[in-house]
């Protein structure tokens, strides 16, 4: 799980070459090669075009400022979610032994177990999946990719935001973090980038504030 | 948008001169009472036949007598109060009894402006103006307005949210058309006999209605079930029929000029550059007249029909003028995802298909109604790549190509590298494809 993971050099990760790539996804190891860069890898000219026409006049010009440089998520979040795991399931798993134990017999405390796989899984899951939250501030656009079973990435050119958001409810601002939305012209973009600490949230938002009006555009 | 200090210097300068609305439209909801009236009757007879049974005469009268007054009030009030006034750079509109309403309407960012007459505005003269700009719920329309008033105010906000000079805006009137294409009404009756949905109600309504019959033996059930199945095959057809007769498409400097209706007209004018998407659609059985029909996206504006019915190199020639130097792909162009993809959309995954030029991104999806779905990088607001884990095992990828209509393009089930490069390079493109972009005033 921990293989593929490109975030703890805080750069792009090792560049897969592009026949593993293809033949891990080929052959359907889906869930463990997953939190890889399965396509963020391939950033480069999409010399892959081995599929099957001579497809799209896509010259693919590597984009300025060549790699992205990714930028993971602070531990804050993850904290969090796992403390709200923690805290849902535990209680969970209380009622679950408790009830059926104390009004049918102790035998059936043994339903407690189900919660408690739950929050182990849930446990290993949600780690996973911030790990895979990333984003990277390009020259004009911003990159935000995140998801490891159901991935998706996201590219924002920064003139195109209309209204750079930070928001941070009750339980996010005590553990300090905030996240930062980007809204274009189109509501199905879903650029969000959560559990950010104030700070850099902040800095976010003037940075692509500022950038967003240098490169601004109407509709 | 409230006044900024610009707009109220010039407000100085040249008086603004605040207009009312056509004498008649407070007669326009009149219907809306007798409306009620008549729905609640068919909804409950019995109840209404109890309730008219009770009725006096002298509560009849005295009802009357408190109603129509009380609503020729509340209908005059309403008009009273609305102003509407055409300033340097806004339209601004000013309505509301108890709750008063300010709306203060940017001329450059108008994305549509429509004039419609419904049959009855038609009989008395007047028509309705409509405004569609970005990111309002409540369409800001000025209905009702003279018919001949309506034109020259069109031409007024039209002339001046190209730009031209704030002294002589008034004075342009309307830019010259030239008709591009008008479509005959044979042309459109036999368009519509062909498409899928006529024949499905037909075909629903062949089969079910005697099934039903043989079961119930009740008259109610067979019309219960056939009077929305008549209604959806007439609203397909007869109410298409009557909404697209006599289509005309003209070209003019302020824009695209829809003209169309047979009762209800409808005047539609798109400024330039303001189409955000283009559908070339070719249902089944048109496909062996040529014949597409040819849609389109503005944002905050809900038309979305071009062309109800056309051969296929006019509309091509007609997208080419919509989108200046965009060319359609034809259907050899578009390449279709590779041969792996069956496995996530078995049989439909044929009809899936991309090609990218300098100009637009072009998708395709399904198999008996085709649909070319096109988009130019330009207007592209955000690029978005989806894969889940089966699309993952395969090595097939989505991407979404978000615009500023609210509507994304998708390319369906392309190889994974490929979507990851057309992730980075569409990106690449819609920055830059910006850059040759038209002004917001197109004149200016």
């Amino acid at each position: 799980m921990e293989t593929g993971n490109p975030r703890d050099a805080g750069t792009a990760g090792p560049e897969r070459p592009a026949e593993e790539t293809a033949a891990a996804a080929a052959t359907g190891t889906a869930a463990e090669s997953s939190a890889g860069p399965v396509t963020g890898s391939a950033a480069g000219p999409v010399a892959a075009t081995e599929a099957v026409e001579p497809v799209v006049p896509s010259g693919a010009p590597v984009p300025p400022g060549g790699e992205p440089k990714w930028i993971a998520l602070p531990p804050g979040l993850l904290k969090v979610r796992r403390l709200m795991l923690v805290v849902w399931l535990g209680l969970l798993t209380l009622a679950a032994g408790l009830v059926p134990g104390l009004l049918a017999g102790p035998g059936w405390a043994a339903f407690a177990l189900l919660p408690l796989a739950l929050l182990v899984w849930g446990w290993v899951m949600l780690e996973r999946n911030w790990r895979s939250w990333r984003y990277a501030e390009r020259s004009d656009d911003l990159l935000i990719s995140r998801g490891v079973l159901w991935r998706r990435e996201t590219v924002v050119p920064y003139g195109r935001m209309q209204l750079v958001e930070v928001t941070s409810g009750p339980l996010e601002r005590h553990f300090g973090l905030a996240s930062v939305q980007l809204h274009t012209a189109a509501a199905a973009t879903d650029a969000t980038i959560p559990g950010l600490v104030p700070e850099e949230a902040e800095r976010l938002r003037d940075r692509l504030t500022e950038l967003g009006e240098a490169r601004s555009a109407g509709l | 948008m409230t006044a900024d200090p610009a707009s109220g210097a010039v407000r100085e300068r040249r008086p603004v001169i605040e207009r009312r609305l056509h004498p008649v439209t407070p007669f326009r909801r009149a219907w809306a009472p007798v409306a009620v009236v008549i729905g609640w009757a068919l909804h409950d007879p019995d109840q209404a036949q109890r309730q008219l049974t009770r009725l006096t005469t002298t509560t009849l009268l005295v009802g009357l007598g408190v109603l129509i007054p009380a609503a020729a009030l509340y209908g005059f009030l309403t008009w009273w109060f609305t102003h509407f006034a055409v300033t340097d750079s806004e339209l601004r509109i000013r309505t509301g009894l108890l709750f008063r309403r300010t709306a203060h309407i940017r001329l450059e960012r108008i994305q549509a402006v429509d004039v419609t007459q419904p049959l009855l505005a038609r009989v008395a003269g007047v028509s309705k103006l409509r405004l569609d700009v970005i990111g309002t719920e409540k369409k800001d329309e000025l209905a009702f307005l003279g018919a001949d008033d309506a034109r020259a105010l069109r031409a007024e906000l039209l002339a001046r949210a190209a730009g031209f000079a704030p002294e002589t805006a008034h004075e342009v009137g309307e830019a010259p058309s030239r008709q591009l294409l008008r479509v005959p009404p044979g042309v459109l009756a036999l368009s519509l006999l062909l498409t899928g949905a006529t024949w499905g109600w037909l075909l629903a309504a062949v089969v079910a209605l005697p099934l039903l019959w043989t079961v119930t033996h009740s008259l109610w059930t067979l019309l219960a079930a056939a009077v929305p199945m008549i209604g959806a095959a007439g609203a397909s057809t007869v109410g298409r029929f009557v909404t697209e007769y006599d289509w005309t498409l003209g070209e003019s400097p302020d824009g695209l000029r829809i003209d169309h209706g047979l009762l209800d007209r409808a005047h539609e004018t798109v400024p330039p550059g303001r189409v955000q998407t283009v559908r070339i659609v070719e249902p089944l059985l048109w496909r062996r007249r040529g014949w597409v029909r040819v849609e389109l996206d503005v944002a905050g504006s809900s038309n979305s029909l071009l062309l109800p019915v056309a051969p296929r190199e006019i509309a091509e020639s007609v997208v080419a003028r919509v989108l200046p130097g965009v060319g359609v792909p034809s259907h050899a162009e578009l390449s279709r995802p590779p041969r792996r993809a069956r496995w996530c959309v078995p049989v439909w995954w044929r009809g899936y298909g991309l090609a990218v030029t300098g100009t637009v991104f072009a998708a395709r999806h399904g198999l008996l109604t085709r649909t070319v779905a096109l988009v130019p990088h330009a207007k592209v607001q955000s690029v978005r790549l989806a894969q889940g884990p089966w699309k993952r095992a395969r090595g097939v990828a989505d991407v979404h190509v978000d615009t500023g209509a609210d509507k994304s393009v998708t390319a369906r089930l392309r190889d994974a590298d490929e979507a990851a490069g057309l992730l980075r390079a569409q990106a690449e493109r819609s920055r830059t494809g910006r850059r040759d972009a038209r002004p917001d005033r197109w004149m200016a």
